[in-house]
């Protein structure tokens, strides 16, 4: 037995197993976004589903993007075959409603669906406080990087992309966010982060 | 109600209701615009589209991917393309949005040289040391050891 | 009633397996070997333990016994028989059932046929598959028990994944799969045993377990086709293979086997290459470990991979043990396996079976880099990237198209040496045959370097592997005057090795012609079509007739009737694609329709349609050659059948050395070819 040259060989295999290991610890679903901290894409979109006062909108109006700096904007990829968008519904709906004196921006963007399904399904879940858009052949999804829906994208009042979440999101995590947001408030994010 | 109920009430009407891909399926436009009035331009966009993952898939390129937004995203490379951007540009606009994730041949940069350097390396070192061995045990000699 | 028998036995098995290991060493070095019969027992007694486990695992399936958790897991009332069956392998805790079961079979069958054989080889080797065993009925015992009682009883389950009962293959390609990565344990530990044995330094281990690769390298090669011809008749995109993590852990061992196949003949002929083999024979075994850590631990993502559970830190751990100890013994005897013969001149065959082992050693390593790479990546650099098909067909298609020249140049240069003049003049017949086919190629539209070397190299390989059928048949033909039939029947019959070797060779380039026409030559389109409609691709041209739907007790089924129209516009057949909604799945599974014929195939896939019936969306796809894949793995299946029934030159068994007797002198074997 040669223990020099067995020790050298088991050595050689630590690096893999480490690899193993480490693997464990990463989940190979997950795809951090290199969105958030950039200027938000721009989109200009035509309503489909009008939303209820005081948030409404007209359907056929055009919602751009640019009009809305100085809100903070929350923009929600959704979709009526999507069953998770069915959980986060109400915390959307109410969350803009409650928010509908400062300066904020609701918007749903229909994703892969036709408008007249997703009308029946916003009738279906009761209506929807915040207009939603059309996203032809899902341009502006691809150009915010969409994996599935749904997924939520907080914009800050400059243009820039703060935060997005993947999943059916909730109001506390939508409070916490727009509130660090709105100008005047305190923008420690990190601080945000804690109190979820 | 439950789905094979819904399915047998009335089949086809239902049906768009049963599932994501369905309804995906229908919501796409009667009759989709297939640019194939420039063969060319469909070949530049295959070849790039293969080189992009889908990201609602598992490791199959956008080109090969069915789903909607392969599709979706298909016709974003198109576009791009014939607006006079090259390859690289249309990469680069994908990377920006989904990461280097989405590229399914990696850059050929920083420690992907090395992904890349490897199996050239291997080969050439393999061949030395077979070139070697060949001569070695080729020279007649008692005991090489 | 049924999980609890079958649990227990799974238990007991356990204890058995343990016994049996122990016994063995103690039996070797105390002289008794009478005590190896109680080694021997126990691997027979496995094998009756876990057939009981799995034939009652197939009862329940079958009975729909919802009280035990596999079968809660995968059974369902609707699903058909066939299905209900097969899902025994279909998830993650029933595959590890199945892996056990042919893993003792195996053992059994080893112990069975080398009983006999004199010295500590066998009895280490019964040693090292009971170790390996004992760890997959660790995991039946705990991690991955599919017998766990459910209570209540459901009353129905929700049936297989919906992807693994859409098609028969399912049936055919798991099984193989199996029986080729387990059986390479086989060979595994013939070597852990000719380690442990003080045998290493002679061939005859690597001879024995010659035929043992042979059999799990043929299985596992149909596997890996069978696999291929499921994803493209299941998945819908026209395609076969997708270098997948998955498909890459299945092909990985594979060419480290073929690699072995090879290396062997220059060890037994010329006793080169002894540890180099041995190495081969570990590394294959470690690679359907790896792959097998790569399917259930979920650190990659992929396609196939099974549901992930905390099976994963069990595998991690068993392929750490793995790695030791079989480092430890191999590199640790290292300087006394290494062989000491000579090669007869650099034109000779075993140079080339050189080359061979590179290159599928250079394909083995860039793919299992390129598939580890994203998590080489993500730990340096913190970022996720990709490595999928451009990369490997980039990298690795090189090396396959050299190997591809190899098999072509292999069989037409001799054992020992030969003359340049003489090398020369075998290589003119392949040569044409490289001329013909890789102009054939360019004129079908080839471009690019690798796709014409590619058609080259084929028509060079595939000229010179029956050119020496063509040598021997004439040989016998003019000496004895046999009839045709006759001499290739005794040509093979003289040495079934070599000449199995080259049908297995005319197989795999059947593949490889197949693969390359169909990646060069493809063409698609994908249309709307309106009943009474037309799509024309590559010259075939289907027809929208209708879009229907149909109910089916697990489904419900889309789909759309094309009628295929000939030259003149006759109908010559019809295709059917469809989509399958099974009702536990929001996911469809689509059902593409295929035309076969010898040129190539059909395609066509239901991309989408219209609620209404007014219209649907398919894909056409034209592949050149497809079904040249599915045969070839047939001739490859076929040549190893006739390599494996090979008489083997008489070999002496040499005596049982004592575990501290010092090593026989390395024996230099005939070389006669």
């Amino acid at each position: 037995m040669n223990w020099k040259r067995a020790t050298i060989a088991v050595l050689a295999s630590v690096p893999l197993i480490a690899l193993f290991a480490y693997g464990f610890t990463r989940d190979p679903g997950e795809i951090p976004s290199p969105l958030p901290g950039r200027e938000a894409p721009h989109f200009a979109l035509e309503v489909f589903a009008p939303g209820e006062a005081p948030l409404a909108r007209r359907v056929g109006d055009t919602i751009s993007l640019r009009e809305l700096t100085g809100k903070v904007t929350v923009v929600n990829f959704w979709a009526s075959w999507c069953l998770a968008c069915r959980d986060e519904h109400s915390a959307l709906s109410e969350t803009a409603r409650q928010y509908a004196g400062s300066p904020t921006q609701f918007i749903g963007v229909l994703y892969n669906d036709r408008p007249s399904l997703g009308a029946n399904w916003i009738a279906g879940m009761g209506g929807q406080s915040y207009p939603s858009v059309l996203d032809e052949r899902s341009r502006t999804a691809i150009d915010y990087g969409l994996y599935g829906v749904p997924e939520t994208f907080i914009i800050d009042p400059s243009g820039r992309i703060a935060y997005k979440h993947i999943g059916p999101i909730t109001s506390s995590v939508l409070r916490s966010w727009i509130d660090s947001l709105l100008p005047g408030a305190a923008t420690d994010t990190a601080s945000v982060l804690e109190t979820r | 109600m439950s789905r094979r109920a819904r399915v047998t009430a009335a089949f086809l009407a239902v049906l768009c209701l049963a599932g994501p891909a369905l309804a995906q399926d229908a919501g796409a436009p009667a009759r989709p615009a297939f640019s194939e009035e420039d063969p060319a331009l469909e070949a530049r966009t295959s070849a790039l589209a293969s080189t992009l993952r889908c990201p609602v898939c598992q490791g199959e390129s956008i080109q090969d991917s069915p789903s909607e937004l392969a599709q979706n995203m298909r016709a974003v490379v198109r576009d791009q393309l014939r607006a006079g951007k090259t390859p690289d540009e249309v990469k680069a606009y994908f990377v920006s949005k989904y990461g280097e994730w989405i590229l399914l041949e990696p850059e050929m940069k920083g420690l992907n040289v090395l992904l890349y350097l490897f199996p050239v390396l291997l080969v050439i070192g393999g061949l030395t040391f077979v070139a070697f061995l060949v001569r070695r045990w080729t020279t007649p000699q008692p005991d090489i050891r | 009633m049924i999980g609890l028998i079958a649990h227990n036995a799974l238990l007991i098995s356990v204890a058995v397996i343990a016994f049996g290991a122990i016994v063995a060493p103690f039996a070797i070095r105390s002289g008794r070997r009478e005590w190896l019969q109680l080694t021997y027992g126990a691997v027979y007694t496995n094998f009756v333990l876990v057939s009981l486990a799995t034939a009652l695992m197939i009862v329940a399936l079958v009975t729909h016994d919802f009280s035990v958790s596999y079968v809660a897991a995968v059974g369902s009332r609707s699903t058909p028989l066939l299905f209900t069956v097969i899902s025994l392998w279909g998830a993650l805790e029933g595959s590890i059932l199945f892996w056990a079961w042919v893993l003792a079979l195996y053992a059994a069958a080893v112990v069975w046929f080398h009983r006999d054989r004199p010295g500590n080889l066998v009895p280490y080797a019964a040693m090292t598959m009971l170790a390996v065993a004992g760890f997959f009925a660790l995991l039946l015992a705990g991690p991955a028990d599919p017998f766990v009682p459910v209570w209540p009883v459901p009353a129905d389950g929700p049936g297989p994944n919906t992807l693994l009962q859409n098609h028969v293959l399912m049936a055919v390609h798991p099984p193989l799969l199996y029986l080729g990565y387990v059986g390479m344990t086989v060979p595994f530990a013939f070597a852990i045993g000719a380690i442990l044995s003080n045998e290493a330094s002679s061939n005859d281990w690597a001879i024995l377990s010659r035929r043992w690769m042979l059999a799990s390298w043929a299985f596992l090669g149909a596997a890996i086709i069978a696999g291929m011809w499921w994803s493209y008749e299941v998945l819908g995109w026209g395609g076969y293979w997708a270098w997948d993590p998955v498909e890459n852990a299945s092909f990985l061992p594979w060419l480290t086997a073929t690699a072995y196949l090879h290396s062997v003949m220059v060890q037994e002929r010329r006793n080169m290459l002894r540890l180099w083999t041995l190495n081969l024979c570990v590394a294959t075994f470690v690679l359907t470990i790896l792959g097998t850590f790569l399917t259930r631990s979920g650190i990659l993502s992929s396609v196939h991979a099974f549901t992930t559970g905390t099976i994963g830190y069990y595998f991690l751990a068993f392929i750490a043990v793995v790695l030791v100890a079989t480092l430890v013994l191999v590199a640790g005897n290292s300087e006394r396996i290494r062989a000491t013969g000579n090669l007869g001149g650099v034109a000779s065959r075993e140079t080339v079976f050189l080359l061979n082992n590179l290159f599928l050693t250079a394909v083995m390593l860039t793919v299992l880099v390129g598939t580890l790479y994203p998590l080489v990546a993500e730990a340096i650099r913190g970022v996720k990237v990709s490595v999928g098909e451009p990369f490997f067909n980039r990298m690795a298609v090189p090396a396959m198209v050299a190997l591809i020249f190899l098999m072509g140049v292999g069989p037409s240069l001799p054992w020992g040496s030969t003359t340049v003049a003489e090398a020369r003049r075998r290589m003119i017949a392949p040569a044409i045959g490289a001329a013909i086919l890789g102009a054939i190629g360019v004129l079908a539209g080839a471009r690019g370097m690798y796709a014409i070397l590619a058609f080259a190299f084929v028509g060079y390989a595939v000229v010179g592997n029956l050119r020496e059928y063509w040598i021997g048949m004439r040989a016998r033909h003019n000496a004895h005057g046999e009839g045709w039939g006759t001499a290739l029947l005794r040509l093979i019959r003289g040495n079934r090795r070599r000449y199995g070797g080259y049908v297995a060779h005319i197989g795999v380039l059947f593949v490889a012609l197949g693969i390359t026409a169909s990646s060069i030559f493809r063409s698609e389109r994908e249309a709307t079509l309106l009943p009474g409609e037309t799509l024309t691709v590559a010259e075939h041209t289907v027809r929208l007739k209708s879009v229907w739907g149909r109910e089916e007790p697990q489904r419900s089924v889309i789909g759309a009737t094309l009628d295929v129209l000939g030259k003149d516009g006759e109908v010559i057949g019809t295709v059917e694609p469809r989509m399958n909604y099974y009702h536990v799945s929001d996911q469809p599974v689509p059902t593409p329709d295929v035309r076969s014929s010898l040129r190539g195939d059909l395609y066509v896939n239901l991309s989408a349609f219209e609620p209404n019936g007014a219209h649907a969306t398919v894909k056409v796809i034209v592949e050149p050659l497809v079904p040249w894949i599915w045969f070839g793995g047939l001739v490859m299946v076929v040549g190893a059948v006739i390599g494996m029934f090979h008489r083997g030159r008489r070999t002496r068994v040499p005596p049982a050395p004592v575990a501290s007797a010092p090593l026989p002198e390395p024996r230099v074997m005939e070389t006669v070819p």
